[in-house]
């Protein structure tokens, strides 16, 4: 059995690539909540957000092979060694309890607002419009993570003190989310229709994205220590195909049944 | 070479067929008019406004361009098949149908009748789209109009329903669940 060995070339393919490969492992994971959740919307919903996931990255797996000369998107997804994965840490993680599940799709989801938003400036012309469609389908999915966020976080003592550990222990993997790639200072001189550079780098979207997070927080009357907050350490690697080892696992359960014909038609 | 191109720029009341078409061109929109959406079996594809361009080439063959009301949508591949099975079935000499992104599907596509016709099937349709709102407006979820009793006394149980496009309601005054097909 051959893998799907080659990346696409150049920073733009590599870059859509990582958003692919979060959002299929990230839609993977959500999707575990299906049967499971701990009322029946929130079955649906995590359900749903799984659904939407796996969309995207079929979206972005296609344009991948259409204008990056990629293999076609289900040997991209599916037939790909673990060290050729791109997603991040916090995607990876098990589903742990609803806490820790919430917290994740909140910081995720919030992170993929970004970059959609920056991506809906980029010149290419079928990215831009694919981001913007994408964006309204993601509103639906921070409209839910907030809704709850906010719910638990004002609920009960017990509700407030398990989001909170949660939110802890999110975060790490979190701030792996914006790990540094090779290629990243070549797109961050591209320009968009309006003259500015499109992507604004990691670095950037991370102040963005804690930005935005730490004032959520506040808003909804959590006592962020900013400097505990700040000492915590990134976890990294995903970017460079070094992984959690919650990963391996994964794919192993994910590309089952396609292992057992890989040129099957589905 | 194309020879007769016919594309949905905006929803239009009497459906969402263009005006000004050639015969065959007509003929075959009014083919995918009866083409139904697997979900909502009531409303056609062209109505859902998912279909958004039809060309003739001077050999006859059909090129159909259809756009994903969401990217995850599961039906797509089925309304993919069915599209092409019925203008076949109506003399279409060859047909290839493609799923792009290019004119992004938000729910103001969907035609007048074809909210009359969600609404008839027991769905509120969604709200249009206030003006200066970017993306779908989710305040207006929050009153969605009854599709039983057109009361706006609901409240929003969740933006996530039975399938992609629809979200779960409930009315204070018929005292019943309801589901809303979603803004985007």
């Amino acid at each position: 059995m051959t893998n799907s060995n080659d990346f696409p070339t150049g920073p733009l393919a590599r870059y859509l690539l990582q958003i692919a490969d979060d959002q299929l492992i990230m839609g993977h994971r959500n999707s575990e909540w299906t049967g499971l959740g701990p009322i029946l919307e929130e079955d649906i919903a995590f359900s749903s957000v799984a659904q939407d996931q796996v969309g995207h990255a079929l979206a972005f797996y296609e344009f991948l092979q259409k204008e990056c000369g990629a293999d076609d998107p289900d040997q991209t997804a599916f037939n790909r060694p673990e060290n050729r994965m791109l997603c991040n840490g916090l995607v990876e993680q098990p589903i742990g309890d609803y806490a820790f599940s919430l917290a994740r799709h909140w910081c995720y989801d919030h992170a993929i607002r970004l970059r959609y938003e920056s991506l809906s400036g980029i010149p290419n012309p079928v990215l831009q419009s694919l981001a913007v469609k994408l964006q309204g389908e993601v509103k639906y999915h921070t409209f839910h993570a907030d809704t709850w966020m906010k719910s638990l976080l004002q609920g009960s003592e017990e509700s407030r003190l398990r989001m909170i550990s949660a939110i802890k222990e999110v975060w790490p993997l979190a701030l792996g989310m914006f790990e540094s790639w090779v290629g990243e200072d070549d797109l961050l001189n591209e320009m968009g229709p309006n003259g500015h550079p499109w992507y604004p780098g990691e670095a950037a979207l991370r102040l963005q994205w804690q930005e935005h997070a730490l004032q959520s927080l506040q808003g909804w009357g959590v006592d962020v220590d900013q400097g505990a907050l700040s000492k915590l350490e990134p976890v990294l690697g995903g970017r460079q195909g070094f992984h959690t080892e919650h990963l391996a696992p994964l794919l192993d359960e994910m590309t089952a049944v396609f292992r057992l014909d890989p040129q099957a038609e589905w | 070479m194309i020879i007769e191109s016919a594309s949905l720029q905006e929803p239009n009341l009497k459906g969402n067929i263009p005006d000004g078409l050639t015969p065959d061109l007509l003929r075959y929109w009014e083919v995918l008019d009866q083409v139904p959406d697997p979900e909502i079996p009531v409303i056609s594809v062209v109505d859902l406004g998912i279909v958004t361009r039809v060309t003739v080439a001077d050999n006859g063959a059909v090129q159909v361009i259809l756009t994903p009301t969401f990217a995850g949508c599961p039906a797509l591949k089925w309304m993919e098949k069915t599209v092409r099975e019925a203008l076949l079935e109506a003399g279409a000499p060859e047909v290839d149908v493609q799923t792009t992104f290019e004119n992004p599907w938000t729910s103001e596509r969907i035609s007048e009748a074809g909210r009359e016709k969600i609404r008839n099937f027991g769905l509120a349709p969604p709200p249009r789209r206030r003006p200066g709102c970017v993306g779908p407006d989710l305040e207006a979820l929050a009153h969605a109009v009854c599709p039983r009793c057109g009361s706006e006394n609901t409240s929003m149980k969740s933006p996530f329903g039975p399938t992609l496009c629809r979200s779960l309601h409930y009315c204070f005054d018929c005292l019943e669940a309801f589901e809303q097909f979603k803004p985007l």
